[in-house]
């Protein structure tokens, strides 16, 4: 307080007053008021509203009450966004842990319902914004289930994804270090993690236009071809993808600090997962390889060579592990697809079906801005009845018939499943998004409970929630 | 429970309400004849993509009607084809074998609960490559324990409920869709699909069988609200917990927005215009 006084002085009569008198007033002042309350089972109750952590202890320590609930979030920098966490904590252990979601809600479900099919892959990039390709490839997928056209995807526009959805799951594992680092207090883990991650984001934007939130993959295939001077771009770059995924597993897989930290921490078994409906890196880091490329294989991914990751410690340290060596896999794939994009240069990325195919293959003008100009020749000057149909399709939407769908994708997350339904009409009648994160957060109290409230950090970590997808 | 739900009140933003956009006195005259059935126009998609379909299989099953070429209720509709009046049919039972596991699957099912699967199974439907089990509420608890402990089945992981709002359907406006996942026999996946009319909008909870679905089934409860009995703790989880209503039925209202244009009002998303 004395620091604080001496500032008051200099800056007597300024309207920083208010704010020192502020300080002033917490945390004794409350204290001195009204003390610790009681409920109405007569139990002292606290209420830490900002001021020295150390003085609520002194108080509650005179009390002998160690039993104590502390409310982690919705803002804290290590929730990964606004996850609240309600700690019952007896000293430094957690008793009870329970996760307060809802607070990123933006209702992306039911604001699909009232867009088209098409523009459905808008909202859902926004859910889990850390892997947006993820979320259009699987609403996708679902929307070309109840299409019926699954098998009319070109082979091109597959390879697309393939590679799109193996560099987003590189930038996905890579944030999920980072900031797994960032809240030990490794700021270089993480600065290294989005340094990387920046190479993934360039070759985004150079496919896609947008660094995130693409809307690139579309029902009937992807919104734009993927250019050989995108190829050689991002080839530049993988040299330096490698080195800088190595100076990450050196700096992290033998530092006796992070294993201190990881090891044996946020255990769950294979059961647990099993019941709470755990998968990805949490499932494999059980020693089950189960993972849906292999297992129910999507967008011909039976026809790349790559490993299921597994660990069989159930920690977070595997769980790291898994992501680091997951990221390696991912590359050597987006390599095989690299290769096969070469191979078919030109080919259609897009259905044949002209009652759904958007016009896909564009080229970029001297503004930026990508526009296939034969599509417009066509419409514009050729024919007025592609003119109507164009303007068909873009406004009104094609029509899905009536039924409902499943499809699922690996996300870097675990299983990322889409329940579509169509009422035959223009836009979705319902869709749903089974996100990993919101299933797997529901382990946040397994990981937790029973052991340190400094754990809690590395176990919520390990699962790697994103709030976006969490609330949607 | 009531039947309607209350959202955020938009007073005086109500979009006006036709019953219909038919014209009876200055329309055309038509014997029975010339009345033309619009009932098949949408297995074929109406006109659009057809899905792969055995059409020997099924006697669709018609969860809604839509009217006019439009939607909306505006009565803006001045193509000619407000008259519309199209069924919603959903793909109907389908004849054994149902190809691919299906049939093992429903047969160990049946084995291992026979009473259950007999009181409770509604129909099966395959569509699209996908097997789906309508089944009585009042028996999902006894099928879904044999669906994770029998060994033919071992269906472990459950990957959620989700809701589906039919206001048309009469006495089973509610339906709760799980997906279940059996990772012991290689990924296999089959649907449970439970009904609840409006009045009494409850379904069993399964989290004693499946913990999983714990946030699950208190998210469908958000949304739709559907009370599933015997949830250890149903509570809302997306919305705040004063929250009224439940935001992803169709019937909740969205209000619209006031423009500055001589009280003029952008009608609220579903009034717009929608294409049947």
């Amino acid at each position: 307080m004395a620091t604080t006084n001496s500032t008051d002085e200099q800056v007597a009569g300024s309207p920083a007053d208010e704010g020192a008198a502020y300080l002033e007033s917490t945390p004794t002042d409350l204290y001195a008021e009204g003390g610790p309350t009681s409920d109405p089972d007569g139990d002292a109750v606290f209420t830490a509203a900002g001021g020295d952590w150390d003085d609520i202890a002194r108080d509650v320590a005179a009390l002998g009450a160690e039993r104590i609930v502390v409310n982690m979030g919705p803002q804290h920098p290590s929730t990964h966004g606004v996850l609240r966490l309600i700690l019952e904590l007896d000293g430094e252990t957690v008793q009870e842990a329970r996760a307060g979601i809802g607070y990123l809600h933006t209702g992306i479900e039911k604001n699909m319902e009232v867009r088209t099919w098409t523009q459905g892959t808008t909202f859902c990039t926004r859910m889990d914004y850390l892997t947006p390709i993820f979320n259009e490839a699987a609403y996708c997928l679902a929307v070309e289930k109840l299409l019926g056209i699954t098998d009319q995807i070109p082979q091109r526009a597959n390879d697309i994804r393939v590679l799109m959805m193996e560099l987003n799951r590189i930038g996905s594992h890579l944030i999920a270090v980072a900031t797994g680092g960032m809240e030990l207090g490794a700021t270089t883990v993480m600065t290294i993690g989005f340094r990387e991650r920046e190479r993934l984001l360039r070759f985004f934007e150079a496919v896609s236009g947008l660094r995130m939130n693409h809307a690139y993959v579309r029902p009937g295939g992807v919104a734009q071809d993927v250019l050989p001077e995108h190829l050689d771009q991002f080839e530049e770059e993988i040299p330096l993808l490698r080195r800088g995924i190595g100076e990450l597993e050196k700096l992290l897989l033998e530092s006796p600090v992070l294993k201190g930290r990881l090891v044996d921490v946020g255990y769950l078994s294979l059961a647990s997962c099993m019941a709470l409906g755990i998968t990805g890196p949490i499932l494999r880091s059980t020693g089950l390889p189960h993972d849906l490329r292999k297992d129910e294989p999507y967008c011909g991914y039976e026809t790349y060579d790559f490993e299921v990751v597994t660990r069989r410690d159930m920690d977070a340290y595997s769980r790291l592990c898994i992501r680091l060596e997951e990221m390696w896999q991912s590359l050597h794939i987006a390599e095989q697809a690299i290769a096969r994009l070469r191979a078919s240069e030109g080919e259609p990325v897009m259905v044949a079906d002209k009652k759904i195919a958007w016009p896909a293959q564009l080229s970029v003008g001297a503004d930026g801005q990508g526009n296939s100009l034969d599509h417009i020749r066509e419409i514009m000057g050729e024919s007025m009845e592609a003119l109507i149909h164009h303007f068909k399709l873009v406004t009104e939407g094609f029509r899905v018939p009536p039924g409902q769908a499943y499809a699922a994708v690996e996300s870097p997350k675990g299983e990322l499943g889409v329940h579509a339904v169509s009422d035959g009409g223009t836009r979705p009648y319902r869709v749903h998004f089974r996100d990993p994160s919101f299933t797997n957060l529901q382990a946040a109290s397994a990981l937790s409970e029973g052991g340190l409230v400094a754990d809690v950090i590395v176990a919520v970590a390990s699962i790697d929630p994103v709030m976006g997808g969490v609330d949607r | 429970m009531s039947g309607r739900s209350s959202g955020p009140e938009t007073p005086d933003k109500q979009p006006v309400v036709h019953e219909t956009t038919q014209d009876p006195v200055n329309a055309p005259e038509r014997t029975e004849d010339q009345k033309v059935s619009p009932t098949h126009a949408q297995e074929s998609g109406g006109g659009s993509v057809p899905a792969e379909r055995r059409a020997e299989d099924r006697e669709p099953v018609q969860v809604a009607r839509k009217k006019g070429m439009f939607g909306g209720s505006l009565g803006n509709d001045t193509s000619g084809y407000g008259g519309l009046d199209v069924p919603v049919l959903m793909p109907g039972a389908a004849q054994r074998p149902y190809g691919s596991y299906f049939d093992e699957v429903v047969d160990a099912l049946e084995a291992a609960a026979p009473e259950a699967f007999a009181a409770g199974l509604e129909r099966v439907v395959v569509d699209r490559g996908e097997l789906t089990l309508h089944v009585h509420r009042d028996h999902l608890q006894a099928l879904v324990r044999p669906l994770r402990d029998d060994p033919r089945l071992r269906f472990e992981v459950c990957t959620g409920v989700s809701g589906v709002h039919w206001p048309q359907q009469t006495g089973a406006e509610l339906h709760a869709v799980y997906h279940f996942q059996s990772i012991t026999h290689g990924v296999r996946r089959v649907r449970l699909e439970v009904t609840c009319p409006d009045d009494d909008p409850r379904i069993p909870s399964i989290v004693a069988t499946y913990p999983t679905n714990d946030w699950h089934e208190r998210e469908t409860w958000d949304m739709f609200g559907i009370v599933f009995e015997g949830h250890p703790g149903l509570t809302r989880i997306l919305m705040p917990d004063d929250w009224p209503g439940h935001p992803q039925r169709k019937d909740y209202p969205l209000g619209g927005i006031p423009v500055e244009y001589k009280g003029a009002t952008i009608p609220a998303p579903d009034q717009r215009r929608s294409y049947t």
